[in-house]
C-alpha cells in the first residue's frame, strides 16, 4: 500500500516537477527578461485572462461551438468514411472505381475548401463542420481500407467452413472486428487533424464564434494574454477528446488486443 | 453419416503471367467409409493440403469430383468442419464465443448457442478458459478450442490440416490421444493431413500415401492394429518402417 503510494508519487512526481519548473522559467522570462506583455504574457497574466473569460462565460460558448463544429464533422466523416473504406477494402471493383477520385481529392488541404464551404453552407455551423469533415474523412477511409484489406485469410476461411459465407456476414463478423485496431487508429489520427482544421477554419472566417475565432479576435485587439489562454485551451480540449476516446476504445472495442495496439 | 468419395481429382495451378502451370494433384481417387479415420501422408508439396482444401470447398479442382454422401462438393459447408494448421481462432472473440460462432451463423441466438456448446468445451477440457481471449491461451489450448469450434456444428466430416504441426512433441501426443477419444465418442469421419509418419500410424484406420508432385495415390496402407495403440510396440515399428520406406522412395523420385 505504502509502496504503491510512493511509487505513484515517484512516477507522477517527475512529470509534475518538470511542469512546475517550466512554468517558473516562463514566468521568470516574461517578467524579468522580456518585460513586455505583448511579446510574451506571463503565466500570471494568462491566469488572470483565463478567469476573465470564465467569468464572462464566453469561454464556455466558445468551447461548445467548437465542439459542435467538431461533432458535425466527425459524425459525417465516420458515416461516410467507414462504409466507404469497408467497401473499398472488401470489393475490388469498388476500390478500382473510387480510388482515383480519392487520390485526386486527398492531397487538397482541407483549408482550401473554405471558400466553397462558405458558398455552399454560408456562415453556419455546417460550414465549420464541413471543413472538419474534409480533414477527417481521408485518414478514416484509408485506415479502414487498409484494415479490411489486411484481414488474415485464415479467419475468412475459418468463417467460411463454419457456415459464414455471405459477403455481408463475412464483413460484419470477420472483417470489421479484425480491422478494428486499424479503424480506431485512423479515427484517432483523424481527430487530431479535425481539431486543427476547426481552429484554422474558424480563424479564416468560417464562423463568428468558437475557440479559433476568439483567438483571432483577441489577436486583432492585441490582447496576447487572451490569445495564449485560447491556445492552451485548444491544447487541453484536444487532449481531453483524445484521452476520452482512447479510454473508451481500450475498454470496449479492443480488449482482445490486451491494449497493445492503439 | 459421412462417406467421402474422391474421383479422378486433378488440380493445376496456373500463373497469370506464364502459360505453364504447376500440377499439384493428378487423377487422385479413393473412398472414405463413414466414421473412418484417414490420414493423408506424403512428401511436402505433394498436394495433400490442396486435396483437403478442395474437400472443404475452399479450393476448386481442375477436373474430377469429390462427393460427400453422393452429393458433389461445390463450396464450404458446415457439414464439413475444418481445423487449420495455423491458429485460426478469432482473436476478438472469447473461447466460448469462438465455439458458438457456427451456431450463431445458423441463426441460433448467442444465449441458446452458449448452452449448446458446453459439452464441447468439456470434451476438450477448456471449462476454465471459456471466457479467455485466444491470446491468453497456449498453442495446444488454442487448437483444442479450434477442434471444439469445428465439432459444435456437428459436422459429418472433420478435415484436419496438420492441426498439431506447430505444437511441441509432448502436447502433440496428448492431443492425439484426446482426438481419438473424441472420434470414438462422436462418430465423425476424419480426414487428417500430416507429414508425420508416427502420427499417421498412431491415429488412422488407413493411410493414403501420396507421391511427390504431382500428387497421386501411391498406396493405401491399412493400419490393422488394435486401439489403444502403443507408440513403440514392434508391430507399430514395423509399420512405421514400411511407411518410411515408401516415403523414401518418393524422395529419390524427385
Amino acid at each position: 500500500m505504502k509502496n504503491s503510494f510512493i511509487k505513484t508519487i515517484e512516477e507522477n512526481g517527475i512529470g509534475a516537477l518538470s511542469l512546475i519548473a517550466a512554468i517558473i522559467i516562463w514566468q521568470f522570462t516574461a517578467d524579468v527578461i522580456i518585460q513586455d506583455k505583448f511579446t510574451l504574457p506571463s503565466f500570471y497574466h494568462v491566469i488572470i485572462a483565463f478567469f476573465a473569460i470564465v467569468k464572462s462565460g464566453l469561454v464556455f460558448t466558445d468551447i461548445l461551438i467548437s465542439l459542435l463544429h467538431f461533432s458535425i464533422g466527425i459524425i459525417a466523416a465516420l458515416a461516410i468514411g467507414i462504409p466507404l473504406g469497408i467497401n473499398m477494402g472488401w470489393f475490388k471493383q469498388i476500390d478500382r472505381a473510387i480510388d482515383p477520385i480519392i487520390e485526386i481529392l486527398r492531397p487538397i488541404p482541407p483549408l482550401a475548401w473554405i471558400p466553397f464551404a462558405l458558398v455552399w453552407f454560408g456562415l453556419t455551423h455546417q460550414a465549420g463542420g464541413f471543413i472538419v469533415f474534409v480533414g477527417m474523412v481521408f485518414p478514416i477511409i484509408i485506415n479502414t481500407y487498409t484494415g479490411i484489406k489486411n484481414v488474415p485469410k485464415i479467419y475468412v476461411e475459418a468463417a467460411k467452413v463454419l457456415g459464414c459465407t455471405r459477403n455481408i456476414d463475412l464483413i460484419r463478423f470477420i472483417a470489421i472486428p479484425s480491422a478494428m485496431p486499424s479503424i480506431v487508429a485512423g479515427i484517432r489520427i483523424a481527430m487530431g487533424v479535425g481539431w486543427m482544421c476547426i481552429v484554422a477554419a474558424e480563424m479564416l472566417g468560417v464562423s463568428t464564434e468558437g475557440l479559433g475565432y476568439s483567438l483571432w479576435h483577441y489577436y486583432s485587439l492585441h490582447k496576447m494574454d487572451f490569445v495564449l489562454v485560447y491556445m492552451l485551451l485548444l491544447g487541453f480540449v484536444g487532449l481531453l477528446i483524445d484521452r476520452f476516446f482512447r479510454h473508451y476504445v481500450d475498454a470496449k472495442l479492443l480488449r482482445w488486443t490486451s491494449g497493445t495496439v492503439v | 453419416m459421412g462417406r467421402v468419395s474422391v474421383k479422378n481429382v486433378s488440380r493445376t495451378f496456373t500463373k497469370k503471367e506464364e502459360n505453364s502451370g504447376t500440377e499439384a494433384l493428378h487423377d487422385v481417387s479413393f473412398d472414405v467409409e463413414d466414421g473412418e479415420f484417414i490420414c493423408l501422408l506424403g512428401p511436402s508439396g505433394c498436394g495433400k493440403t490442396t486435396l483437403l482444401r478442395i474437400t472443404a470447398g475452399l479450393e476448386t479442382q481442375t477436373s474430377g469430383e469429390i462427393t460427400l454422401n453422393g452429393v458433389p462438393i461445390t463450396g464450404p459447408d458446415p457439414k464439413r468442419g475444418m481445423v487449420f494448421q495455423q491458429y485460426s481462432l478469432f482473436p476478438w472473440r472469447t473461447v466460448i464465443d469462438n465455439i458458438t460462432f457456427g451456431l450463431e451463423m445458423q441463426g441460433i441466438s448467442k444465449a441458446e448457442a452458449r448452452k449448446h456448446v458446453d459439452k464441447y468445451i468439456d470434451l476438450v477440457g477448456l471449462e476454465q478458459f471459456k471466457n479467455s481471449y485466444p491470446y491468453e491461451l497456449s498453442g495446444g489450448m488454442q487448437q483444442r478450442a479450434a477442434i471444439a469450434r469445428a465439432l459444435s456444428n456437428e459436422p459429418e466430416v472433420l478435415l484436419m490440416d496438420e492441426p498439431f504441426g506447430a505444437l511441441d512433441a509432448q502436447t502433440r501426443n496428448i492431443l492425439q490421444d484426446e482426438l481419438l477419444k473424441i472420434w470414438e465418442q462422436k462418430h465423425v469421419t476424419f480426414l487428417f493431413v500430416t507429414h508425420s509418419v508416427d502420427e499417421a500410424v498412431f491415429l488412422s484406420d488407413r493411410i493414403v500415401m501420396m507421391t511427390s508432385r504431382p500428387g497421386r495415390v501411391k498406396e493405401i496402407v491399412k493400419v490393422e492394429l488394435p486401439r489403444p495403440r502403443c507408440r513403440t510396440s514392434p508391430e507399430v515399428n514395423r509399420l512405421r518402417d514400411r511407411v518410411l520406406k515408401l516415403l523414401e522412395e518418393e524422395r529419390f523420385h524427385r
